[in-house]
């Protein structure tokens, strides 16, 4: 990491919307010192975010996801997102070997649900109104599924804290990330959805995983992947080139899996 | 939802508008008929971006699998990162399966080193306010966890 200024000196802006059933939380630096233009972007970020919420709801039975998954509308008539998310769920459940789907299994047979897809997904598409504003660094987090950015190399990096897995109130960890994503699954968030496919039962072996990477998409799949196989995450991790990872046992112990130039190291297991 | 109209454009060469997704014997169904669309946005049109490949595009007419189901193909798009082609599976006209047909190519994305860094961990795990963070990752940030979450402190503080 180049030397920054000490982060507790520069002033962080803030704000928090709850959209699409979850807190979606901005962070926000402006290396000159002036936050003008602030409310006019983070308007903007709320409004495209709301508009993707109406597009891909499956809480809203006049959506567009919902409507097609009900077959009253077919894919040509849905916008281009739609399809650029399937294409997306498409490829993360053929990576993930199964674990990350856009179909969930109910009693009623397979429903089409991309919302796991679609929260990454928006953030990446909207962190660009961010990134367009010049000397502005930011992380702009859904649910603790987030995009960092800083505009210049004197910026210091955004301190991510990971959740201690045993005990939400404390951090475990701290991940300096200038430019990347940060995605974290574990049991507590989404745990009814997320089994081993070989086994169709929650993994075990694994509290959570945090992968950082320069896609959150990309972060998000991985994470949710690495924990639906358990024991088997760190090996996992340790053959998809271009992430960090951090994989948390259940009584605490951390393993780092570094593979962000392809040569994977693991540090912290015996 | 123009902006994000303008992005699709944009980033096409990293998901490009592969669907070119004719169902040739819907024609009688749906297609035509109003999709509701909130006025103002674009979503609707004819869908396809002039950055789609120019080839006429592919009719495949739907096949017909066992117990009902139907298949769909898009036509096969080029990305960034190779051809890319998604099948769709639909029975009694809902969606029961999307999955992959053509793969894009794995080649690793180059990280420049310097992007993020190591985690540092914390020997006794401390407080979010003793680590001096600026944001949180974790399972209970999201839904009913949230308010008693060390996000929504960090939240609160900087307004």
């Amino acid at each position: 990491m180049t030397a920054a200024a000490d982060p507790g000196t520069v002033a962080v802006h803030r704000r928090v919307e709850m959209i699409m059933g979850m807190p979606i939380s901005l962070a926000v630096r402006r290396t000159d010192g002036v936050r003008a233009g602030l409310d006019a972007a983070w308007a903007e970020v709320v409004a495209d975010l709301r508009e993707i919420d109406r597009i891909f709801s499956t809480y809203r039975n006049d959506s567009i996801i919902s409507r097609l998954g009900r077959g009253e509308i077919v894919l040509d008539q849905c916008p281009p997102e739609v399809g650029e998310v399937f294409g997306i769920g498409a490829e993360a459940n053929r990576r993930s070997g199964g674990s990350f789907s856009i179909m969930l299994p109910t009693d009623d047979g397979p429903r089409l649900d991309p919302t796991g897809v679609v929260k990454g997904w928006a953030v990446e598409r909207v962190s660009q109104l961010l990134t367009e504003l010049d000397d502005v660094d930011f992380c702009l987090s859904a649910g603790g599924d987030m995009v960092c950015h800083t505009a210049t190399e004197q910026s210091p990096p955004w301190r991510i804290g990971i959740e201690d897995p045993r005990d939400p109130t404390k951090i475990i960890a701290v991940v300096p990330v200038s430019c990347g994503a940060v995605a974290t699954s574990g049991a507590s968030r989404r745990g009814e959805h997320i089994v081993d496919a070989r086994t169709g039962r929650p993994p075990t072996g694994i509290a959570s995983v945090t992968v950082i990477a320069d896609s959150l998409t990309r972060a998000d799949v991985d994470a949710t992947a690495a924990y639906a196989l358990g024991c088997d995450a760190v090996d996992w991790l340790a053959r998809q080139s271009g992430l960090l990872a951090l994989v948390v046992e259940p009584d605490g112990h951390c393993i780092t899996v570094d593979n962000r130039t392809g040569t994977p190291k693991i540090i912290g297991r015996p | 939802m123009k902006k994000i109209a303008i992005w699709i454009a944009s980033t096409v060469t990293v998901v490009v508008l592969l669907f070119g997704y004719h169902t040739s014997t819907n024609k009688t169904s749906a297609l035509g008929s109003t999709t509701d669309q909130s006025p103002g946005t674009t979503v609707g049109q004819s869908g396809q971006s002039s950055s789609t490949p120019s080839s006429a595009p592919s009719t495949s007419p739907p096949k017909t699998g066992t117990g009902g189901s139907k298949s769909y193909t898009g036509d096969v798009a080029q990305t960034e990162r190779g051809p890319v082609q998604v099948k769709i599976t639909v029975k009694h006209k809902k969606i029961t399966g999307v999955s992959i047909l053509q793969v894009p190519s794995e080649d690793p994305m180059d990280v420049r080193i310097n992007d993020y860094a190591v985690p540092i961990l914390i020997k006794e795990t401390i407080s979010a306010q003793s680590a001096q963070i600026d944001m949180v990752s974790g399972a209970t940030v999201t839904g009913g966890g949230y308010l008693e979450s060390l996000q929504s402190a960090l939240d609160r503080a900087g307004i």
